[in-house]
């Protein structure tokens, strides 16, 4: 789900940054007023739990591949400002260093998978908790779902950004200039290969971590 | 704290068994992810190269590039396989030091009020 350089066009691209600085700036604010400082070491090592998941590639044989993203359990553990800042770090140095998603497509990229991800998993996760004892089994089937509802969310979107361009830019000859896909090959492929495989993925890594860690140090888990 | 400890442990070993995230689509013959082709794949899809992608794809070239190490491409999975687990080291060293140093300085007012308490 990490969109490279050359498949949204420039506009969508500057959208994106634009949308996504005040959102960097308010989770900046959020996070200084409520991180603790003992949850600092927490937060990196979700940083980097989730940069590490998304380099295993699950294949669909024969098709495609994806990958689990580990965002929604970052957010469940440490709210969703603080890992909208976590998975932006994250998505940065995979766009710099590994090529991983495009630099100009790095607005995009946060936007699908730093802050809708994480957000709609966060609160899919209290809702469904809602009143769960620490714990308690229903707090990890509400990671599960969450895990696998927001990937979802976040794949929508992607497809849905994707298939835009063919209608947002066209050569004089009429070929595409950028993602030559439109939304009805962009979105119905995004959203059923995460339906079908990569959101089950999502809601394993997510439900397994926090059933672990509530079992070693429930005090951990939030709310 | 223990558990901390323990969970470095267990990001080290996701990074010894990251190769699995290569070999596994390799082995099952998947392609790339889907709007993540390269520009000689994209030529196959639709018969031709979109002029925008093909004038932004080369905009950045990362010095890791698929997780790989370019000196070393060319000579099969003995080298893909460790440049992937060195390039999984290198990124969850980075990532976490990066968003330790972002946690410190936005928790420094806290860490003062203590201090000051005290």
């Amino acid at each position: 789900m990490h969109i490279p350089d050359g498949y949204l066009g420039p506009p969508t691209c500057g959208f994106f940054y634009l949308i996504m600085l005040p959102v960097w700036a308010v989770a900046s604010r959020v996070v200084k007023k409520t991180l603790k400082a003992r949850q600092v070491p927490l937060l990196a090592i979700g940083a980097a739990f989730s940069f590490v998941i998304m380099m295993f590639n699950i294949p669909i044989p024969g098709g495609t591949t994806g990958h689990a993203v580990g965002g929604v359990l970052v957010a469940i553990l440490l709210g969703p400002w603080a890992a909208c800042i976590a998975l932006s770090v994250a998505l940065v140095i995979q766009a710099f260093l590994f090529g991983d998603g495009g630099i100009t497509a790095i607005g995009a990229n946060c936007f699908n998978l730093a802050f809708l991800l994480p957000f709609s998993g966060y609160y899919l996760y209290r809702m469904i908790s809602y009143r769960a004892k620490p714990g308690a089994l229903r707090r990890v089937i509400a990671a599960g779902i969450a895990g696998y509802l927001a990937i979802n969310i976040a794949a929508l979107f992607t497809g849905i950004e994707f298939g835009l361009q063919p209608l947002l830019h066209r050569a004089a000859n009429g070929q595409s200039l950028y993602c030559p896909y439109g939304l009805n090959v962009a979105v119905p492929v995004m959203l059923g290969e995460h339906l079908l495989i990569f959101g089950w993925i999502e809601a394993l890594v997510t439900a397994l971590v926090l059933k672990y860690l509530q079992k070693q140090s429930p005090e951990l888990i939030l709310q | 704290m223990k558990l901390y400890r323990k969970l470095w442990i267990g990001l080290g070993v996701l990074a010894l068994i990251s190769p699995l995230g290569l070999f596994l689509p390799a082995y099952f013959k998947s392609g790339s992810a889907w709007g993540e082709w390269r520009n000689d794949e994209m030529q196959k899809l639709i018969g031709y190269l979109p002029q925008g992608l093909a004038k932004f794809a080369r905009l950045w070239q990362a010095p890791f590039s698929g997780y790989a190490i370019k000196d070393w491409e060319g000579k099969g999975s003995l080298a893909s396989g460790p440049a992937y687990i060195i390039s999984a080291v290198l990124g969850i060293l980075l990532v976490g030091l990066l968003v330790f140093a972002v946690g410190k300085f936005f928790t420094k007012k806290e860490n003062k009020e203590n201090v000051e308490k005290r």
